[in-house]
């Protein structure tokens, strides 16, 4: 098992530099030159080139590129054009955002989820079970940017429940949490039920009941330990995914998540802040698939013999 | 498969075949667009700015006083060309990648594959931001991205179902009577991919659809003065509060084709797949 680990992580490994090496060539692939662009029309030559040769821009692109990888490790980013600071910095003040908006999704995706799902599956094709499925089916198929304008416009703007954007008090998240967590919700209750009703199929199962065993006990202690294995495993590609940037939620409610500061980086054209952020967000969802796959041979043991 | 069968089909499949009228209406629409409105989507009527719905506008009208109804019938031909094109172009890429890895092996196996991790591992709306930076926005633009983003997925996916099908008997029975290597990949291998082919586009034209309208909302898509629904709802935003209608409409169109396309999707999956019709 460790081993097949060890694997797995030389692959992300390999597959992270692929990454970083295909980032830093689409941007140096635009045409012109970054700092003429930055600095508009109010370029003069001798600065252009001063702050080209600072910047390390007029090497060769190899060595342009060991720079930045090597910075990168050391978590050296570079400077951002368009705000002067370093990128570091700015990622680990829009990370901590991200993080409080992808945690408060998570628990409203698991929780929900979770619930709606083991709830339709034990009323397999009754009334609440259409309900449920129709409300993860919403979840599913409306775009985000549909369900965060529909949760600003009614319970922002017309029921002044709770503020319409910004990052400053817990209250400020919940709409966004909804928005971004609901999609994920509808996911992990699909599965749940499916995953569920499949188990609710096994020897054990009858066994359990045939003990006498309340169906409560049945579902509980028995079915939904076996169940909730391919679901953990998604729950974390899932909050991989809400940590890499919720790019459209972030932009909806004007939290400064990284998300959002990928976007600020395109509209200002701002290589090293772009290229940090993508890069950041790339590791976090190759971790997660790492820790995804990993979580599957640590839960169940049938997998950790067969490894 | 004979007309009985394929009756049978759709009376068992009753949600796939209203998703496929569904998305005959909406292209359809997209179609005869100047035939159903009398208005031109472009014509600004200052006069008439943010009027909500009613007998003139059925939608209403947005900023500059433009029909909704109108844009929005001009607007789904950009986006569910941009679902369709651009699906086609990366399945015809993904195809022949993953054919070829999978069928050549070794070191030819090994890079594609590698390369498709890579572009696997993006977080898909920045992998498209990303591409969309580098080769510009507009609509060549928007089109050759969702290519590149989607490419990757398919390549997998063919590659598995041409390492399933390389080893069954059929081929090999081919091979045994001296029949070309490239025959072998185009005229026994590919054929028995094409169900799964078909899958894999229904349910990549969503997935495109959706990535334009994301990348159209955050203004890196679609530039006016051509529309999508994204754009659509991209430009509406402001008026969020006054005239909701801007928004919403183009919203519940994205919504209800991503949904038939899915339905759609799903069902052919249960018609066509060879793996779960055994279940």
């Amino acid at each position: 098992m460790r081993q097949s680990f060890l694997r797995r992580l030389a692959e992300s490994v390999v597959i992270l530099i692929g990454v970083a090496l295909l980032i830093f060539i689409m941007l140096r692939v635009v045409p012109g030159n970054p700092i003429e662009i930055m600095m508009g029309e109010h370029a003069n030559q001798s600065t252009v080139d001063r702050m080209t040769a600072e910047l390390g821009l007029d090497k060769p692109i190899y060595v342009q590129f060991f720079r930045y990888i090597t910075g990168a490790l050391r978590g050296d980013f570079g400077t951002s054009y368009s705000l002067g600071k370093p990128v570091s910095s700015l990622m680990r003040s829009a990370f901590g955002n991200t993080l409080k908006l992808s945690v408060s999704a998570a628990v409203f995706a698991w929780v929900i989820g979770i619930l709606c799902g083991v709830l339709s599956a034990v009323r397999a094709g009754g009334p609440a079970d259409h309900i449920f499925m129709g409300f993860s089916l919403m979840g599913v198929s409306m775009p985000v940017f549909m369900t965060a304008m529909v949760l600003q416009f009614f319970f922002g703007y017309y029921l002044h429940w709770l503020p319409i954007s910004g990052s400053g008090s817990w209250r400020n998240f919940i709409l966004p949490a909804i928005a971004l967590g609901w999609n994920s919700a509808g996911a992990i209750s699909r599965l749940t039920r499916s995953t569920l009703l499949d188990v609710l199929q096994e020897d054990y199962i009858e066994t359990a009941r045939a003990k006498g065993l309340t169906e409560t006990t049945v579902v509980l202690f028995h079915a939904l330990r076996n169940t909730m294995l391919p679901v953990v495993t998604m729950m974390a590609i899932q909050f991989s995914g809400m940590l890499s940037g919720a790019v459209i939620t972030e932009t909806v409610f004007s939290i400064n998540g990284i998300g959002r500061l990928s976007v600020l980086a395109i509209s200002g054209r701002d290589i090293p802040l772009l290229q940090g952020t993508v890069l950041f967000s790339t590791a976090v969802v190759i971790l997660g698939n790492l820790i995804s796959d990993s979580l599957y041979s640590v839960l169940d043991p049938r997998i950790r013999r067969e490894a | 498969m004979n007309r009985d069968k394929l009756l049978q089909l759709m009376r068992e499949n009753k949600v796939a075949v209203l998703s496929a009228l569904v998305i005959l209406l909406f292209v359809l629409a997209a179609v005869f667009a100047p035939f159903l409105t009398p208005y031109d989507p472009k014509e600004m009527d200052i006069l008439h700015r943010l009027s909500g719905p009613d007998a003139a506008h059925l939608l209403g009208t947005d900023e500059g006083g433009r029909d909704i109804l109108t844009r929005m019938l001009y607007g789904a031909r950009v986006s569910l060309l941009a679902g369709v094109l651009p699906t086609l172009m990366s399945m015809l890429l993904g195809t022949a990648l993953g054919l070829l890895s999978g069928f050549a092996g070794g070191v030819v196996d090994e890079i594609i594959m590698r390369i498709a991790d890579v572009m696997l591992a993006f977080p898909s709306t920045l992998l498209a931001m990303l591409i969309v930076y580098t080769i510009g926005g507009g609509l060549t633009g928007v089109f050759l991205t969702l290519a590149l983003v989607n490419w990757a997925g398919v390549a997998r996916v063919v590659r598995a179902e041409t390492l399933r099908l390389r080893g069954s008997v059929f081929v090999t029975a081919a091979r045994s009577i001296g029949v070309p290597q490239t025959r072998i990949a185009l005229r026994h291998i590919l054929p028995g991919c094409i169900p799964t082919m078909i899958v894999l586009f229904t349910l990549g034209v969503p997935s495109a659809i959706l990535t334009e309208s994301s990348l159209s909302f955050l203004g890196l898509g679609i530039q006016p003065p051509a529309t999508s629904w994204g754009l659509m709802i991209n430009q509406g935003r402001q008026y969020l509060y006054t005239a909701p209608w801007c928004s919403f409409a183009p919203c519940v169109a994205i919504m209800l084709i991503v949904l038939a396309f899915n339905f759609l999707g799903d069902g052919l999956r249960d018609a066509l797949d060879p793996h779960l019709e055994s279940k």
